[in-house]
């Protein structure tokens, strides 16, 4: 754990150092503080921030966490003719680019909000908004360490991440409406439910969609979203599957990353 | 000289006489019905008034099964007396003219499947009041058949119905004409307010929530005029059907939850206007079918799932200087025809630009998306909403039209929110 904790503190300030973390960061503050300025509606700023949340977070978590595995392939080899085991490497390594990825995002966000948002009413959106990046840039770079752990090729990793990133945010979205309009003599609202579940992407745009277009989701259909997503059951569930999503890639990243001959 | 003011003298005596003669057969005598005093019952007291007695009624309960007013006469309740109908049936008719009640609370007029039984029923009467009283728990609240220039003022309306069928009208309003009906509290009726066959009622400051079906229903109710009202948290909203020249305005349709509840739902509704009211958070804002000519302008639509919900046989129906804020869905038709106009309205979802800084955007905007004709063919696409797929689609639709109406677009869209 101690050893975790040294290698976790060595990529912390590594990673921080990183010009593509500087400019994430200066992103989320430039945008939220437009958003929150500029629109007098401050819940309408976070939905406008939660629209480039769910694309943003995952497009530069999982290149960002590919690029940063291959590029640190002469460290790792490095550091594994030390006698440091394998464990505390990977799991130092992979926090130690998760957590200034989620860092940068918050301190975007979290900043220009105290500036110009409204602290009062507009906190628990925030929360939910924060909670959300947090999770996809968790999921999304455990994703990228098992991309970039199963391909030497630097090129052809990046092409995957890519890839799984266009399958999760658009492609995913299209087969699901392409099963609604296939089975729809059928009541399609549970597999629907299924369906959604599996990706995290949709989950962090359903919690929103709860929020804001709760009226409209009270339609009939609507409804059936509603009662299974809004109630605690529902958010239990929707949550055990996005910690599956963290756990599941690293467990397979860190049998591939035990084995793996560098 | 002299004789001239002893005229005038006389004449002044004289009509100081009639005065007080006039004014003790107007005014009459004033009764008081007390359970210590002489008078232990209403009903008695009734029996024994004549045209213009006042009925004072002191605090208590009073269990007389279904009064009969056929005098007219002021009924005044002193600190709230409770009359109680025991459910047996109505509780109190009203046969005559001129009749004015307040200060009672009523409760308990029976269910029933037969009868109409109402805590006030004023049947065939004129120039009837009813003030500031309380209705608790009953079937009918207060029912007007064939009757004209009465007064519903100030009054509170409560009951528990659970069902439709063992729950009445909180306002019942049937053949009637020139009614007002304002500062009401209407709460867990059937329909809140209810009209039929209804001509230049004016309803305005009530306050419908929380009823079983409609905030407010009415049908067949021509010139009729409604203004800050707020219908709240009801089944299905309000229901307008069947009428003409109708005058809607700075009303409140808040909350109306579900697939069936509309906002304001209108059905053949011809040559009204609706202006300055706000819908927030309804499911359908506005509901129209077969509706020709109404002015729609100055409306706030704020956070509603659909703001408008526009079926291909409403003709010549005209929205200008409206607000759309930040609904799911702002117009939806039935059609890719469209026969309607819009104009200078507010779009939050326009994204166009000003060139001239006139105020007025220089591209047009679309308001029907292709996802809300999506959702509407496959309600279970509702859950894509927002997503970047569903995102790209709208695009794609709004430059290339191919399934939305072509001609249903706003060519001056505000650039800001009209106040």
């Amino acid at each position: 754990m101690k050893l975790i904790n040294k290698i976790f503190r060595y990529e912390l300030s590594n990673v921080l150092r990183s010009k593509w973390i500087i400019f994430y960061t200066l992103f989320f503050l430039v945008v939220s503080y437009s958003l929150f300025a500029f629109t007098g509606n401050n819940s309408k700023a976070i939905l406008s921030l939660m629209n480039i949340v769910i694309i943003i977070i995952p497009l530069v978590s999982i290149i960002f966490g590919t690029m940063y595995l291959y590029n640190s392939r002469e460290f790792v080899e490095m550091m594994l003719c030390q006698p440091i085991d394998r464990k505390s490497l990977f799991f130092g390594i992979y926090s130690g680019t998760a957590v200034p990825l989620s860092l940068s995002f918050v301190s975007g966000v979290i900043i220009p909000f105290l500036l110009r948002g409204n602290v009062q009413n507009q906190f628990g959106l925030l929360m939910l908004l924060l909670i959300t990046g947090v999770l996809l840039t968790f999921i999304f770079t455990s994703v990228s360490f098992l991309v970039s752990l199963k391909n030497n090729d630097k090129v052809k990793g990046l092409g995957f991440s890519i890839l799984i990133w266009l399958l999760m945010s658009i492609i995913y979205d299209s087969i699901i409406l392409l099963v609604i309009y296939i089975f729809q003599d059928y009541p399609v609202e549970n597999s629907v439910i299924v369906l959604s579940l599996i990706n995290p992407v949709d989950l962090g745009r359903i919690f929103f969609l709860l929020k804001f277009d709760i009226s409209a989701l009270m339609g009939y259909t609507g409804a059936v979203f509603q009662k299974f997503f809004g109630n605690t059951a529902g958010i239990i569930v929707s949550f055990i599957s996005l910690i599956l999503w963290i756990i599941l890639p690293q467990f397979f990243a860190f049998r591939n990353f035990k084995r793996k001959d560098f | 000289m002299y004789k001239r003011i002893s005229h005038i003298a006389r004449s002044i005596k004289l009509s100081v006489l009639v005065i007080l003669l006039l004014s003790a057969v107007m005014f009459g005598k004033e009764i008081v019905v007390s359970q210590n005093g002489n008078i232990k019952t209403i009903c008695e007291a009734l029996k024994i008034s004549r045209d213009g007695d006042r009925i004072v009624v002191e605090p208590g309960t009073y269990k007389e099964g279904n009064l009969v007013v056929n005098k007219e006469i002021e009924l005044i309740g002193k600190y709230f007396p409770l009359i109680d109908g025991s459910d047996e049936g109505s509780i109190l008719t009203i046969r005559s003219n001129g009749v004015f009640v307040k200060g009672f609370v009523f409760a308990h007029a029976k269910v029933s499947f037969i009868n109409d039984n109402a805590a006030i029923k004023l049947d065939s009467v004129k120039n009837c009041i009813i003030q500031g009283n309380k209705f608790i728990d009953n079937f009918f609240a207060i029912y007007l058949s064939q009757s004209s220039f009465c007064k519903i003022l100030d009054n509170n309306i409560i009951a528990y119905g659970k069902r439709e069928t063992t729950s009445g009208n909180g306002i019942h309003l049937w053949y009637c004409k020139n009614i007002e009906i304002a500062n009401n509290k209407i709460e867990g009726q059937r329909d809140g307010i209810y009209f039929e066959f209804v001509i230049s009622a004016k309803i305005h400051d009530n306050y419908s929530k929380d009823n079983i079906r409609y905030g407010m229903h009415f049908m067949f109710s021509d010139s009729c005029n409604y203004w800050n009202n707020t219908f709240q948290n009801n089944g299905a909203g309000v229901a307008v059907m069947y009428t003409k020249y109708v005058e809607m305005y700075k009303n409140n349709f808040k909350n109306n939850w579900g697939a069936e509840s509309y906002g304001l739902l209108l059905k053949e509704i011809s040559d009204s206007k609706i202006y300055s009211n706000n819908f927030y958070k309804n499911t359908t804002g506005i509901y129209m079918e077969g509706c020709n000519r109404i002015a729609f302008s100055e409306n706030n639509f704020d956070n509603n799932g659909w703001a408008v919900k526009l079926m291909s046989n409403s003709l010549n129906n005209i929205f200008t200087k409206n607000n759309f804020l930040n609904n799911t869905f702002d117009i939806v038709t039935s059609s890719r025809n469209n026969f309607n106009s819009f104009s200078e309205n507010y779009w939050s979802d326009y994204k166009g630009y000003d060139l001239n800084r006139d105020g007025v955007g220089d591209v047009p905007f679309h308001p029907v998306k292709l996802s809300s004709l999506m959702v509407q063919q496959q309600p279970a696409s509702m859950i894509l909403l927002r997503s970047l797929f569903i995102g790209l689609l709208d695009v794609a639709e709004s430059v290339i039209p191919a399934l939305t109406p072509e001609t249903l677009i706003d060519n001056k869209p505000m650039m800001r929110q009209i106040n």
